[in-house]
């Protein structure tokens, strides 16, 4: 990078700074995300710039948690050439029930995307934005991709467009990104010493040649870091994708931490390493295995200060389409687009997507009124809880359908979400499947309630037994505001001595190791 | 000596078409073949072969022993 380059990146750094405490405080003072839009007073920063990135943010599910429960985002595979190759991905492997980064069933040219875009829009009023992910690396595919984003500023100028890149060819592309109004980029970053990045990438693909070793991950984390410099000074939102593999890049996340957020990102996502020998990557054939629910939490907790950690990413695939977590890609396949015969109507969709704000507001506003009871708890007390939902923030869901559970942790300042745990359905074609209920309750198991539309006589006393509360009070009422109030009184019934506060999960275990070691 | 690919192994990316200086490859049933009459082994253009180098399965695009080696 040039000197100019190199000045305007901090200049950059220094932007994006003042955007991300904008955003924090945002997120902070509601306690839920979505403050500014309900009358509460950002503060420190100047209004513009807090309402320019909050516009950016507010409808995208994958850069705001609050939205992720009301907004849809969809990927289209039109780009599958890869310049590196990492120990954690099999290019080879192409499952249509596996769903992981990297794997589609079906690859696109942009006027088929073009066509996807536009039918899913039609079909699903909630679709903000449009991502580029892969199968292989976006900017590896440079004339699909960005043909692809013309094409859909065209037909449909109301989507948000975003890619998702390893940022090998990041510095390459700036002026294209800025240029189709690409206001979101994740770059992955797993690791910022060459010696740890050799153990991840086996070889990239530079200028012509293949580079192996420390070489090849000493360029690919130059060419990374420039790049998120680069963007964040030219203004556009960067997130941060860093896979955490155990023993390999766990403890060194916490220095990408540092050094993403001193050049200008915005946002950072730890996820955990999805490796199993049936993938055929190479991390899965070694056996190398994925962080633990509490390992990952743990660096996570330890990775927030000033800059948001994102917590309720799943992982998609490229070929994703819907809410985060409830995939309707089968529903628009090219065969399928084909006999839709859809028509895209803006108006309609911000008709519902006014609908949909307003919703917001409630949420918002009830949360607040909600929090304002534990206004005068000291307590230090933090617990988790699951939650049974289908979208709209709202516990939506019967426990025996859900395919997952949202995870809040619950403390005198509010409610938290930490993360997604995936399960079988408790619950196939009417009956209950007994032998799923103890693998759901091992998922959950660190969680002191779990939040339900509905459940049954027999799973309720299973959980009970397994000291986890069913809660079914609370159906289709919002998530947060519901589990501030039963929070309320759990600590009023520990107060009153009709309850006992324990730790549960692998806190506990860790909290006793560490006293029995002691 | 041209190259050819693995038909079995080709995972259908097209990195290599990409990547051909001689506009050697072209896909062909959803993977990609190499048209030995095109292929110069990257000779007289780059160090190393672009289809071996950017490949993402080792051992997929591989000198064709049956054929004679380049000679420019």
């Amino acid at each position: 990078m040039d000197v100019s380059a190199e000045r305007k990146a901090s200049d950059g750094s220094a932007t994006m700074g003042k955007a991300r405490q904008a955003f924090t405080e945002r997120m902070s003072c509601s306690g839920t995300g979505a403050g500014g839009m309900a009358g509460c007073t950002p503060h420190a920063v100047s209004a513009d710039l807090t309402s320019e990135i909050w516009e950016k943010v507010k409808n995208h599910p994958c850069y705001s948690e609050e939205a992720h429960h009301h907004y849809a985002r969809m990927h289209v595979a039109v780009a599958p050439v890869c310049n590196i190759q990492c120990n954690y991905c099999n290019r080879k492997y192409d499952c249509a029930n596996e769903s992981r980064p990297g794997v589609v069933s079906e690859k696109l040219s942009p006027e088929q995307a073009a066509d996807k875009v536009l039918a899913v829009a039609s079909t699903i009023p909630q679709l903000t934005v449009l991502g580029i992910a892969g199968p292989g690396d976006p900017l590896a595919n440079p004339a699909k991709t960005f043909k692809t984003f013309e094409l859909v500023n065209k037909v449909a100028p109301d989507i948000k467009l975003c890619l998702s890149t390893n940022g090998l060819a990041l510095l390459d592309h700036v002026d294209a990104i800025a240029k189709c109004n690409v206001n979101h980029v994740t770059i992955t970053i797993n690791a910022i010493d060459p010696h740890v990045g050799a153990r991840i990438y086996p070889w990239i693909f530079y200028k012509h040649k293949r580079h192996v070793g420390i070489d090849a991950a000493k360029i690919l984390i130059e060419r990374q870091l420039q790049g998120l410099g680069v963007l964040a000074a030219r203004g556009i939102l960067c997130k941060i994708n860093s896979v955490m593999i155990p023993g390999i890049n766990d403890r060194h996340l916490v220095e990408v931490n540092k050094e993403v957020k001193a050049r200008g990102a915005f946002l950072h996502n730890i996820m955990p390493l999805i490796s199993s020998p049936e993938h055929g990557t190479v991390f899965g054939l070694n056996g190398q295995r994925g962080p633990t629910a509490w390992e990952l939490k743990t660096l996570q907790d330890s990775c927030e200060g000033e800059m948001k950690m994102m917590r309720h990413c799943r992982q998609c695939r490229a070929d994703a389409v819907g809410l985060l977590g409830d995939d309707r890609r089968a529903e628009f396949t090219t065969e399928r687009i084909a006999a839709l015969g859809h028509k895209y109507d803006v108006e309609a969709r911000k008709a519902y997507q006014a609908r949909v704000e307003n919703v917001r507001h409630a949420k918002v506003a009830a949360t607040r009124r909600q929090l304002a009871e534990l206004a005068d708890c000291a307590d230090a007390v933090k617990v988790l809880v699951a939650v049974a939902t289908k979208g709209s923030a709202l516990i939506n869901e019967h426990f025996g359908h859900a395919k997952e559970f949202q995870i809040y942790e619950l403390s005198a300042t509010g409610a938290k979400i930490v993360g997604h745990r995936p399960v079988q359905l408790y619950c196939g074609g009417g009956y209950a499947e007994e032998d799923r209920l103890p693998t759901i309750i091992r998922a959950i198991n660190d969680c002191h309630a779990v939040f339900v539309a509905r459940i049954g006589g027999c799973p309720k006393a299973e959980l009970i037994k397994a000291g986890i509360e069913p809660v079914d009070e609370y159906a289709h009422a919002f998530i947060e505001k519901s589990a501030i109030a039963w929070f309320k009184r759990y600590l009023d019934r520990v107060k009153t001595g009709e309850i006992k506060h324990v730790e549960r999960g692998e806190a506990a275990t860790a909290h006793a190791s560490i006293i029995s070691a002691a | 000596m041209p190259f050819k690919i693995v038909a079995s192994q080709c995972t259908g990316c097209s990195a290599c078409e990409q990547e051909c200086p001689n506009v050697a490859i072209s896909e062909k049933g959803g993977i990609f073949v190499v048209d030995p009459k095109k292929c110069t082994e990257c000779i007289g253009y780059f160090d190393e072969p672009q289809c071996v180098a950017v490949c993402p399965v080792d051992n997929t695009c591989v000198l064709d022993m049956a054929r004679p080696r380049y000679a420019s």
